[in-house]
């Protein structure tokens, strides 16, 4: 039997982000601004998240939805502390979030009484790479530990990223991290990253982070007028 | 280990368009990964010999075309790939570069018998 060439063509992830441009749709419609954190485990996108709650809150509006592989409420408990509504989702022990199960945590969340998402995906730096779900912009925080070679080492997460947060900037006395080689390597895949240095622990580069988030927030509202 | 979606989502892309071509079986698959998009060949794979099974798609072969990752230069418009480690222009030393290959990540055909 002869067999025949059928030519297809198609996004291998285009379910994925078909379902992510529903989710992003339904927050434009809210006029809510969602940000998408990613980051190895132990880089500090949960101290992040609460530094950054801890500036904007109750100002801006805020709501979390929470990540994890295991069925642990560590992340929302710390948020819940704060106030704040968290969505915990569960994965199952897959090693990112997709489009369906941000939209079913979306389903949870009172979108119209919040000006800001924050989504805290699980701790990877390759899988949620490749995952879109249909918040406005990516952030990467990385931390001075973790050292200077993570965009040579994990390039397609930094493709798609609008922020990039440097975490720990305190230990940068104490590790050996050549801060022009990371920012070269990001900016070699991503000439329109906004890089901020931070640290969680002192409080310093909080405020710029946060001014800028204002910012994206404001014109989301805009937009949805 | 998010390879498993991945490998469902090709299973049923592949299916879609077996049926659509009124196919008996597919015989092979002819996937292309660009060298940016964190996908490993093997595990597809692995998964694929597993959820393919009682499926038009059983005994369908898995091909896998690599591309590289391919860069653009802004300031002097020299086009490279990188086949090792990340690196700013090799002719003019710039970090104003231009991803222009290598995030491919799609099903490009299938060969099917009727």
């Amino acid at each position: 039997m002869t067999t025949e060439n059928v030519p297809v063509v198609e996004k291998i992830m285009n379910a994925n982000d078909q379902i992510a441009m529903i989710n992003r749709k339904k927050l434009d419609d809210a006029g809510v601004f969602a940000i998408n954190i990613m980051a190895s485990p132990g880089s500090g996108k949960t101290s992040t998240i609460l530094r950054t709650i801890e500036d904007l809150a109750p100002d801006v509006r805020i709501a979390v939805i929470e990540g994890d592989t295991a069925p642990v409420t560590i992340d929302s408990d710390k948020v819940k502390a704060l106030g704040i509504p968290a969505v915990q989702i569960n994965t199952g022990g897959s090693c990112h979030l997709d489009a369906p199960m941000f939209s079913r945590g979306l389903e949870q969340v009172d979108l119209a009484n919040i000006d800001l998402l924050i989504i805290e995906n699980v701790g990877n730096l390759i899988c949620p790479a490749g995952f879109m779900l249909g918040s406005h912009a990516n952030v990467v925080v990385a931390s001075i530990p973790e050292g200077d070679d993570k965009p040579y080492k994990y390039p397609n997460i930094y493709r798609g990223i609008e922020v990039m947060i440097i975490n720990k900037m305190d230990l940068l006395p104490y590790v050996d991290f050549d801060m022009d080689y990371f920012r070269k390597g990001v900016q070699i895949l991503n000439n329109d990253a906004v890089f901020f240095n931070i640290s969680c622990k002192t409080g310093e580069g909080v405020s710029e982070w946060t001014s800028w988030l204002k910012n994206r927030i404001q014109q989301q509202k805009e937009l949805a007028k | 280990m998010h390879e498993l979606s991945v490998t469902e989502s090709i299973l049923n892309i592949a299916k879609n368009h077996a049926e659509k071509a009124k196919a008996k079986q597919v015989t092979d698959i002819h996937i292309v990964i660009g060298a940016l998009s964190s996908i490993v060949d093997d595990s597809i794979q692995f998964y694929w010999d597993i959820i393919t099974q009682d499926t038009i798609c059983a005994s369908a072969q898995l091909h896998f075309k690599r591309v590289p990752a391919k860069l653009t230069c802004q300031d002097c418009n020299h086009t490279y790939t990188i086949e090792d480690e990340l690196s700013p222009c090799p002719k003019c030393g710039s970090i104003r570069i231009k991803v222009v290959g290598g995030e491919e990540f799609w099903l490009e055909s299938i060969e099917i018998e009727r």
